[in-house]
């Protein structure tokens, strides 16, 4: 099991150098720092001394490793736009997707089990039936459309819910929450739905072919010739295996929930990181997007090495074999 | 030809799909909705990139049937005074020819990775394999986002809408190519094994013959799901792309770049440029996501699960 932990580790830390190297070109290629510092009238010659001095002039290996210093010490530069360190950017945009990913993972949670475990149990039932059509259809609508047909319905034309932006917020020790108030709940409605539009079909439809195909295996007959209880064996028996599928699952829909944030945050002006991400490529604000990638890509590292370890834990075979 | 046409008709896909109304249906909807897209020219009304037929002084006019419609334009115009059904015939277009060109090239580099990694196994399979997982785990569309705006945010707005096109295609296929990457080794991972691949090795056929000639053929079911669930991803994620300004400029778009026009304009009313791209681009990947479902209930193949 150590053994096990320590390869994710290495192959964790691995990938996050190869997601620095991106950055890192990003860095080089996106924007000019010597324009961004002096402006447009300023010499050549001032010009090339200045790079000497930034040492941009050094080979590229040299000015990796300084990059890679800085980025330790959580320095990725100033975002010429907010005229702020980018980290400080990010941490304060982080807190609007982090309450929207919250909640959309307690809605898709919440109705996906049940859903799924009920159209496994009876597949041939009409409610069922109805979900896997829904389901479909579900998936077959892209997440920014849903989000413009709530907003057409509930703001334009109802009136009911409010169509952009976050509401009052309450700020606890630099942490700005909607969820305190009425009106930041009013906001994070339409937001959070649209979001879990997405990610609910995907998890009925997964929780239930997973369930349906352990409720066929061996050591369920098996339980059902014990004479235990039909809660007892769906629940406790059955149930506990189709877990195991969806935490890994799970995890690796984490990125594609993040991809989806951008887009949400897009329609609804959401001010998170995906709204923030969206300015900074108009902006071609280099420091942020390089910001950005590394915030995303180490939470998205962290979340799979960490998911990746509890799979190991609870199912041997992964660790011993080292392939899933 | 012939005898392939009756092979067919004797196989149980055919018989399978002859009792699905659904397949049937979603069959239909997409032949006509192809047929459109490639005989756009002749179907359109307007050639909505001729500069001729843009007028701004129709701009949001209203669809026929409500008030304020204009005969010459059978649901509208955009904001730009396009006709909208021109517009989106030819939307529908672009964005079908990036889905497929996307699949086409996203198989190509997936079934021969799979074939690499699934036949010669080893250091080269495991390093293809953590490859395809780090991609996974970070979901094609990120991918596919972040590459698109790094490439805008270098080349600039204009320019990167004349490259627009083969860019998209070329990140929407580079993005996913680990799915299958993956189908393809686990089924060569299951064909290798069998007699007539040792029978091959024996007459002395190499390596390239036996995986090309010989087990290839024998993943093709699995590919033909995949490919069809796959483009309506590709044609999803284009869309996706466009929506955030990253892919078809509003000169040339596509159904993601309409819709994302249409909702500049949906608060003052003009709710048809959203949503009649967006009906349109729902039946598309409706259509096909139903035929994929079909495809893999009667072939129902070992597909990666996630």
């Amino acid at each position: 099991m150590f053994a096990f932990i320590i390869r994710r580790f290495i192959q964790a830390a691995l990938v996050i150098v190869i997601i620095s190297i991106i950055a890192f070109a990003i860095k080089q290629n996106v924007g000019d720092p010597v324009r961004a510092i002096t402006g447009i009238s300023v010499s050549a010659a001032e010009r090339e001394a200045m790079r000497d001095q930034l040492g941009l002039n050094d080979p590229v290996f040299i000015q990796y490793l300084r990059f890679s210093k800085d980025a330790l010490h959580g320095d990725f530069g100033n975002s010429f736009f907010y005229k702020k360190p980018a980290v400080d950017v990010i941490l304060s945009k982080a807190p609007a997707t982090i309450e929207l990913v919250f909640v959309t993972s307690l809605i898709v949670i919440g109705l996906s089990i049940p859903l799924g475990v009920y159209s496994a149990i009876y597949p041939k039932n009409l409610f069922s039936r109805f979900l896997m059509g829904a389901s479909i259809v579900g998936v077959s609508i892209p997440v920014f459309l849903i989000a413009i047909m709530m907003i057409y319905l509930f703001s334009i034309k109802l009136g009911w819910l409010p169509s952009f932006g976050r509401g009052e917020l309450v700020s606890i020790g630099g942490w700005d929450t909607g969820m305190l108030t009425l009106d930041g709940w009013l906001h994070l409605i339409m937001p959070s739905v649209a979001l879990s539009s997405i990610m609910l079909p995907l998890f009925i439809r997964l929780i239930r072919s997973e369930m349906m195909e352990i409720l066929e295996s061996e050591y369920v007959k098996f339980a059902w010739a014990k004479g235990l209880t039909k809660h007892r064996v769906w629940f406790v028996h059955a149930f506990k295996n189709t877990l195991l599928t969806v935490i890994t699952v799970g995890g690796v829909q984490l990125g594609i929930t993040i991809a989806f944030t951008i887009l949400t945050e897009t329609v609804f002006q959401w001010q998170g990181l995906g709204f923030l991400f969206m300015e900074a490529v108009e902006r071609a604000d280099a420091s942020l997007l390089v910001a950005y990638l590394m915030f995303v890509g180490i939470v998205m590292v962290g979340v799979n090495t960490i998911v990746d370890i509890i799979y190991g834990m609870v199912n041997p075979t992964v660790r011993i074999t080292g392939v899933k | 030809m012939s005898r392939h046409i009756d092979n067919f008709k004797q196989s149980y896909l055919w018989y399978a799909f002859k009792r699905d109304k659904v397949a049937i249906a979603s069959m239909i909807v997409l032949c006509i909705l192809v047929f459109t897209a490639v005989f756009a020219p002749l179907i359109a009304t307007y050639n909505p990139y001729d500069p001729i037929n843009t007028d701004v002084m129709n701009s949001e006019i209203p669809p026929l049937w409500m008030e304020g419609g204009d005969s010459a334009f059978l649901m509208g115009t955009d904001a730009q005074g396009r006709d909208l059904f021109s517009t989106m015939v030819y939307g529908m277009r672009i964005s079908l020819l990036i889905g497929v060109g996307a699949v086409v090239l996203q198989s190509v580099i997936g079934i021969t990775i799979g074939l690499i990694s699934g036949y010669f196994g080893g250091k080269l399979d495991s390093f293809f394999m953590r490859m395809a997982d780090v991609q996974l785990s970070f979901s094609y569309l990120m991918v596919a986002i972040f590459f698109t705006a790094i490439l805008q945010a270098a080349v600039g707005v204009g320019r990167f809408g004349e490259i627009a096109i083969p860019f998209l295609i070329l990140v929407i296929g580079f993005s996913q190519w680990p799915q299958y990457a993956r189908t393809v080794r686990a089924s060569v991972l299951a064909e290798k094994k069998k007699e007539y691949v040792e029978a091959a090795r024996v007459t002395g056929f190499g390596a390239g013959r036996i995986m090309w000639g010989h087990i290839f053929p024998n993943t093709l079911s699995p590919i033909l799901v995949l490919s069809t669930i796959q483009v309506a991803n590709a044609v999803m994620s284009e869309a996706a792309l466009s929506f955030l300004g990253l892919g078809m400029p509003i000169s040339r778009p596509s159904l993601g770049s309409l819709i994302n026009s249409g909702f500049e304009y949906i608060f003052s009313g003009a709710w048809w440029i959203t949503i009649f791209p967006g009906v349109l681009l729902v039946v598309l990947i409706l259509s096909i996501n139903l035929l994929g479902d079909f495809l893999r209930d009667v072939l129902n193949p070992k597909l990666y699960k996630g």
